[in-house]
């Protein structure tokens, strides 16, 4: 009886689980202690960063009690900065142009990054010197110093910091986009792809691309972090948006006084490594996810 | 019998180190409507270059089609631009290749691929595409296509990966299919199950079929007429049943002799496997001007090393470029 419905079962033609792609990631980033403690750190940093105004309303430029406030005094929690303002509600509300400057730059690297290492890497030919040559050019450019140029002669607005930062940083993905780029071109289903008529747009984009993106992803995950660690970095220096509080702001505003007042550089800092930190986790998560042959366990 | 596809002195040249060789030297053949005609011979003899050739596909630089013409259905291809191309590839002309693993695109299921070809050759809708896409699984024969249709290239056996190709190469009913080396990779049952289907689609979409392949079992399993290609020239052609049992052309009696019991007749007298002593000149000597078999035939004289041999008609269907022409049927040594 038992025989009869096994073989009867064997007999019959069966699918398995269809699972796709993405969620296989998924599966596999889950599987990772440390990538997953980094995605709720970054959840929450996230979350307080958006909602901060309304959680914390107390205007971050309006100056509260006397300057320099240790932590706790007179309620207010990470004390005041040099010129009395509430140090919290500079945090939480920082967190919103520091995020945002960090993805936007990144996108902004990611993109150019892509388009470069395409075009050289699926064309070849003169195509691919030009561009790789430029490449090589903003590879060698001293990059804070370029920024800190541009940021200084065109001002220290947001936008200009984004893309100041955005415009130093893509030559990795370039160079990735474009090794991907020249190892697939080569594979039998892009020949295939053409064979029935694909173009060469298509081919870019339906075919090459898409299967290039894992490394690109990771790559663009760890920029982000860059991009905060860049802007910190401007913003220490004095390169910051006047009008805009963002972590690296207070630290800069701040800087004249870290021998004696370490606490207010200390408390933007914290803010800046641990979202750095919990970027970095969940790009290492998402490398180990999507090149499972990598993995050195 | 008007030709579909007619391929005429086409001459394939590859810039290398060593100078400008020619990787497919004068070739000519026709094909007709719904005719299955195959490319034989061993690696290197410019068997998928033609392929390549006809779908506009010669990797260029190094290669270029130095003259001749490739004209289907009175158009010729050579002449066609760029979007026209694109519009005869997959639609009119397509191809299925050797590496069922290696050739379908890893990230997109075999559902989108088929569709995407259907989208952009015949203009069907999202819906329309996949109902039709479903129709090609089913008559490639994979079972519950509604369902295998969302599955990624990577949950296929390399068989079903095949039978996808098929579908796909097969999905616009083109005039003319190219099969290189369609079951090279495949194991044995599952090749015969492949031919069985691309004679049975092949006929239903009335696609003619040119199948390339080394192999003079799949040749006769398959083919109605064949062309016999070493170093790029064209040394035999003729239908499958005169050339296996009347082979002229040395080269082409030791193809059929390499296969063991592909003639009844022979294998009896044939206790050992043969082979063809040596190997294809490299692409260096291509062009030569004598017969670029002469090293490894058993039958060269003089004349083959100083001049090119000149095809000769034995039959209306039949030719032959020797100048040794065999008589004889498979050699049978001791």
């Amino acid at each position: 009886m038992t025989d009869y419905s096994i073989r009867e079962r064997s007999l019959q033609p069966t699918v398995a689980r269809v699972e796709h792609p993405l969620i296989e990631t998924a599966r596999m980033f889950a599987g990772n202690r440390a990538a997953l403690s980094g995605l709720a750190m970054l959840f929450i940093i996230v979350v307080v960063s958006l909602a901060g105004p309304w959680l914390y309303p107390t205007d971050p430029f309006e100056m509260v009690w006397s300057p320099f406030s240790p932590p706790g005094a007179k309620g207010f929690l990470l004390g005041t900065d040099y010129l009395g303002r509430d140090l919290l509600a500079q945090i939480i509300h920082g967190g919103r142009a520091t995020l945002a400057v960090g993805c936007a730059a990144a996108l902004l690297s990611v993109f150019i990054g892509i388009t470069f290492g395409a075009l050289s890497g699926f064309y070849r030919g003169w195509i691919e010197e030009i561009l790789m040559r430029i490449t090589e050019f903003f590879q060698v450019l001293p990059t804070l110093l370029f920024s800190m140029v541009l940021v200084a002669l065109f001002g220290a607005s947001l936008g200009m910091i984004t893309f100041a930062i955005g415009i130093v940083s893509w030559t990795g993905v370039a160079r990735i986009t474009r090794a991907e780029f020249l190892k697939i071109r080569e594979l039998e289903y892009v020949t295939a792809a053409r064979s029935s008529g694909a173009s060469n747009t298509n081919l870019i984009f339906r075919v090459i691309l898409p299967n290039s993106l894992p490394p690109i992803v990771v790559q663009a995950a760890l920029l982000i972090g860059f991009a905060i660690l860049f802007e910190a970095g401007l913003s220490f220096l004095g390169l910051s948006d006047a009008n805009v509080m963002s972590w690296g702001a207070i630290m800069g505003n701040n800087r004249p006084y870290i021998l004696l007042h370490g606490f207010t550089i200390m408390y933007p800092g914290l803010a800046i490594f641990l979202t750095v930190l919990s970027i970095s986790l969940i790009g290492d998560g998402l490398n180990d996810a999507l090149n499972p042959k990598l993995r050195k366990r | 019998m008007t030709a579909l596809l007619s391929v005429k002195n086409l001459t394939v040249e590859f810039t290398t180190r060593d100078g400008i060789a020619p990787v497919i030297d004068d070739l000519s053949f026709d094909l007709a409507p719904g005719e299955t005609l195959s490319l034989v011979g061993e690696s290197g003899c410019g068997k998928s270059m033609t392929a390549l050739a006809i779908m506009g596909l010669i990797p260029s630089p190094p290669g270029r089609v130095a003259s001749g013409s490739i004209s289907l259905a009175g158009e010729n291809l050579l002449q066609a631009g760029d979007t026209r191309m694109r519009a005869v590839r997959g639609n009119d002309i397509s191809m299925v290749f050797q590496e069922p693993m290696t050739s379908l695109n890893p990230v997109f299921t075999v559902g989108e691929q088929i569709s995407e070809t259907l989208r952009r050759h015949q203009g069907l809708t999202r819906r329309q595409a996949k109902a039709l896409s479903i129709e090609m699984l089913d008559a490639v024969q994979i079972p519950l296509p509604t369902r295998r249709i969302n599955d990624y290239p990577h949950q296929l056996s390399g068989g079903m990966r095949q039978r996808v190709m098929i579908a796909m190469a097969l999905a616009c009913r083109p005039k003319v299919l190219i099969a290189d080396e369609p079951t090279t990779a495949l194991d044995v049952t599952v090749q015969a199950q492949i031919f069985d289907l691309m004679r049975a689609v092949g006929k239903e979409t009335e696609a003619a079929i040119i199948l390339i392949t080394h192999d003079m079992g799949s040749v006769a399993e398959m083919a109605e007429r064949v062309v016999v290609m070493y170093a790029g020239r064209k040394i035999e052609e003729g239908c499958v049943d005169d050339i296996l049992a009347r082979p002229r052309h040395p080269y082409t009696r030791g193809l059929i002799a390499c296969v063991p019991h592909l003639l009844e007749t022979v294998s009896a007298e044939r206790p050992y496997l043969q082979e063809i002593p040596g190997m294809v000149p490299p692409l260096s000597d291509f062009g030569f001007m004598g017969c670029l078999f002469a090293p490894r035939c058993d039958r060269v004289e003089t004349r083959c090393w100083q001049e090119k041999p000149k095809v000769t008609q034995i039959t209306p269907s039949q030719s032959a470029a020797c100048w040794n022409l065999q008589e004889a049927k498979v050699r049978v040594d001791a």
